[in-house]
C-alpha cells in the first residue's frame, strides 16, 4: 500500500495520548476525518488542543495511541515525509520581524522546495489580498495583517493534503474573516482537509462539517446539528397574548410532547421528541382552545450551548 | 539543487537577511573583533626595533580570539531568536530536517565570523607591515604562526558556534543566551592570551595537539547539537 494513498481517513487518531511526566495533556483521543473535511477542534484552555495539533504535526511524540496524517503512519521514520504534506498555522503568527512579508514567504517556499516558489508566493499574496503589502517588514504590520501572513504562508504548501489552522480569525475584522471562511471552503472544495482549532463557536458551527469537543479526554464528536439533538430535546416555544386559562389539560395529552413549562415572561416552553409530530398538534390545540398566539417556533440550540453543557459538566465534576 | 539543498539555502538566506537588520548582532560582530585587535596592535606597532629578538609571532593568537567569541554569540541566537519571535514552530512543523537545520544555521555563522576573522588579520598584517619597525614586523608576521592562524580560525569557529547553539536551544531569554555563549567562549580566549604572552610556549607538536583536540571536539559538537535540536526537546524544553 502506498503511503499517503487517498482511500482512508485523511488525519485519524486512535486513543491518542499525551504526558508531561505526571501531567496528562490529553488523553484517550479518538477520531477519523475524510479529506475535504472541514473538522472543528473545540476546548476550553489547557484542555490539550494544542498539544493534540502538535503530535499530530509531528512536533511532539504521542506517550499512548496511534494516528494516521495524510495517510500515512505518524511514526517516526515517516515525520519527514508527514510534513510534506501537511501545513501548520500557529494561534501566534510567528513571522520574522525584520523580513518582509515577501522575504518571509520566500523562506517558507524554499523550506517546502516549491517549483516556482514566486509565483507561488505572489499567489498566496493575492489570496490573502496582500499583495500591495509584499515589501512591508512584517513587523510593522498590524495583528490582523499578520494574521493573514501567517494563513498565506499555511497555504504555500501546494502538496498539503492536511491543514492546521490554529484560530484563523483571531484578530481580524468581520471582512477579513469572511476572507478567510471563503479560503477554508475553497481548501475544502480542493479535497484538503482542515483541521481548524477555534475559540468562536459560530465559526465552527457555520464552517465545520465536524466537531469535536475536547477536555483533556474527547467529550464529543458530530455534526453540529447532531450534537445539538444529542445534547437537547427539541423545544416548541409558544407566545400567547394572554396567558392560557388551563395549559395543563390543552398540553398533556398531545403527542411527541414530553413535558411543559411556563416562563416568567408568560412564554410556554415545550419539551418534544418529534417536532414534525408535536408542532400541528400544538397548533391545532390552541386554535381549538381558542387562544391568541402571536408565535410558536422551535428553539434551537446553538453549539455554544452544548459546549457549555459538555465542558460545564466537566467543571462542576471536578469542583 | 536537491530539496534539502533548497531548504538549507532558504535559511542560510533567512539568516543572513535577518543579522543584516539586527542591531545587536552586527554590532556584536564589529565591536568585538575591534575591541580584540586593537590591543595587540598598538603593541606591536609601539615596539621599538630592538625588542624584535624577543618576538615570536605570538600576538598574533590573541586574534584567534575573535573565532572564538563572535560565533559563539551569533549561534547562541539561533534558536532562541526563533523561539522569541514565535517563528520555531512553523518552522518545525516544514519537511527541514534537524540535520539540514543545523548546517544552515551552522554556516550562516560560520561564513561571518570567518571573514570578520580573516578579515581581522589581514588589517592586522597590512597596518604592521605599513606602521610597525620592519624588524618587528618580520618578526611578527612569521609563516607558521599565519598558518597556524589560518588552520586554527576555522577550528576555533566551528567548536564555538556547538556551545552557541547548544546554549541557544536551552535558554528562553536572547541576552542570556548571547552573554552565556560570550562566557563559555572565555577558556578558549584565555589559552590565545597565555601563548600570547608568553605563558605557554607554542611548539609545533603542542599546535598539532591542540589540532587534535579541536578536531576532536569539533566532531563531538555535532553530535551533541544534533541531538540537541530535537523537535519535541526544542517545543517543550523537556524529555
Amino acid at each position: 500500500m502506498a503511503l499517503g494513498q487517498k482511500s482512508g481517513p485523511a488525519l485519524a487518531a486512535y486513543g491518542l495520548g499525551k504526558r508531561f511526566g505526571d501531567r496528562v495533556a490529553c488523553e484517550d483521543v479518538s477520531f477519523e476525518i475524510g479529506y475535504g473535511e472541514v473538522f472543528g477542534f473545540l476546548g476550553p484552555n489547557g484542555a490539550g488542543k494544542t498539544t493534540t495539533v502538535r503530535t499530530l504535526s509531528t512536533l511532539i511524540a504521542p506517550t499512548s495511541g496511534s494516528a494516521t496524517v495524510a495517510g500515512i503512519p505518524l511514526t517516526p521514520e515517516n515525520h519527514t515525509e508527514i510534513r510534506q504534506r501537511i501545513s501548520v498555522m500557529p494561534e501566534s503568527p510567528g513571522l520574522y520581524p525584520r523580513l518582509t512579508v515577501a522575504e518571509n514567504l520566500e523562506c517558507f517556499a524554499g523550506l517546502y522546495a516549491l517549483a516556482n516558489p514566486r509565483q507561488r508566493v505572489d499567489r498566496v499574496l493575492a489570496a490573502v489580498d496582500l499583495a500591495d503589502r509584499a515589501d512591508d517588514p512584517c513587523g510593522k504590520l498590524s495583528k490582523g495583517l499578520r494574521q493573514r501572513v501567517s494563513l498565506a504562508r499555511a497555504l504555500l504548501n501546494e502538496d498539503a493534503d492536511v491543514v492546521f489552522l490554529d484560530e484563523p480569525t483571531s484578530g481580524l475584522d468581520p471582512l477579513a474573516s469572511r476572507e478567510v471562511h471563503d479560503l477554508i471552503d475553497g481548501l475544502r472544495q480542493r479535497g484538503v482537509t482542515v483541521f481548524l482549532t477555534t475559540h468562536r463557536l459560530d465559526e465552527a458551527e457555520r464552517l465545520c462539517d465536524r466537531v469535536a469537543l475536547l477536555n483533556t479526554r474527547l467529550r464529543a464528536v458530530g455534526r453540529p446539528d447532531e450534537l445539538r439533538q444529542l445534547m437537547f430535546a427539541s423545544t416548541l416555544t409558544v407566545r400567547t397574548l394572554a396567558p392560557l386559562a388551563e395549559p395543563g389539560p390543552l398540553f398533556g395529552g398531545l403527542p411527541a410532547l414530553e413535558s411543559w413549562r411556563v416562563d416568567a415572561d408568560g412564554t410556554y416552553q415545550l419539551s418534544v421528541s418529534d417536532v414534525n409530530i408535536a408542532a400541528p398538534a400544538v397548533t391545532r390545540a390552541l386554535a381549538a382552545s381558542g387562544a391568541d398566539v402571536l408565535s410558536i417556533g422551535e428553539s434551537q440550540h446553538s453549539l455554544e450551548d452544548v459546549y457549555v453543557q459538555l465542558i460545564g459538566d466537566d467543571e462542576r465534576a471536578d469542583e | 539543487m536537491s530539496a534539502s539543498t533548497t531548504r538549507v539555502r532558504a535559511i542560510y538566506l533567512k539568516e543572513f537577511r535577518e543579522y543584516r537588520r539586527n542591531w545587536s548582532i552586527v554590532s556584536t560582530m564589529a565591536a568585538v573583533p575591534l575591541g580584540i585587535v586593537v590591543f595587540p596592535l598598538i603593541l606591536v606597532i609601539a615596539l621599538p626595533a630592538s625588542a624584535a629578538d624577543s618576538l615570536g609571532g605570538d600576538p598574533l593568537v590573541i586574534l584567534l580570539g575573535i573565532p572564538a567569541i563572535v560565533p559563539s554569540i551569533v549561534a547562541a541566537y539561533a534558536i532562541v531568536g526563533e523561539r522569541v519571535q514565535g517563528t520555531l514552530e512553523p518552522l518545525l512543523t516544514t519537511a527541514i530536517s534537524s540535520a539540514e537545520l543545523v548546517v544552515a544555521k551552522g554556516l550562516a555563522a560560520l561564513v561571518p565570523s570567518l571573514a570578520i576573522s580573516y578579515g581581522m588579520y589581514m588589517v592586522f598584517v597590512v597596518v604592521t607591515e605599513l606602521f610597525a619597525q620592519p624588524l618587528v614586523a618580520s618578526a611578527v608576521l612569521q609563516w607558521p604562526y599565519v598558518l597556524a592562524q589560518l588552520a586554527f580560525t576555522p577550528l576555533l569557529a566551528v567548536l564555538s558556534i556547538w556551545i552557541g547553539f547548544a546554549i541557544s536551544a536551552r535558554v528562553s531569554d536572547i541576552r542570556v543566551a548571547q552573554q552565556m555563549g560570550a562566557l563559555s567562549s572565555l577558556p578558549m580566549l584565555l589559552v590565545a592570551y597565555l601563548i600570547s604572552f608568553g605563558v605557554i610556549h607554542m611548539t609545533l607538536a603542542l599546535a598539532l595537539a591542540i589540532a587534535a583536540v579541536l578536531v576532536v571536539l569539533d566532531g563531538w559538537g555535532w553530535r551533541v547539537v544534533a541531538a540537541a535540536f530535537d523537535r519535541e526537546r526544542l517545543i517543550t524544553a523537556t524529555k
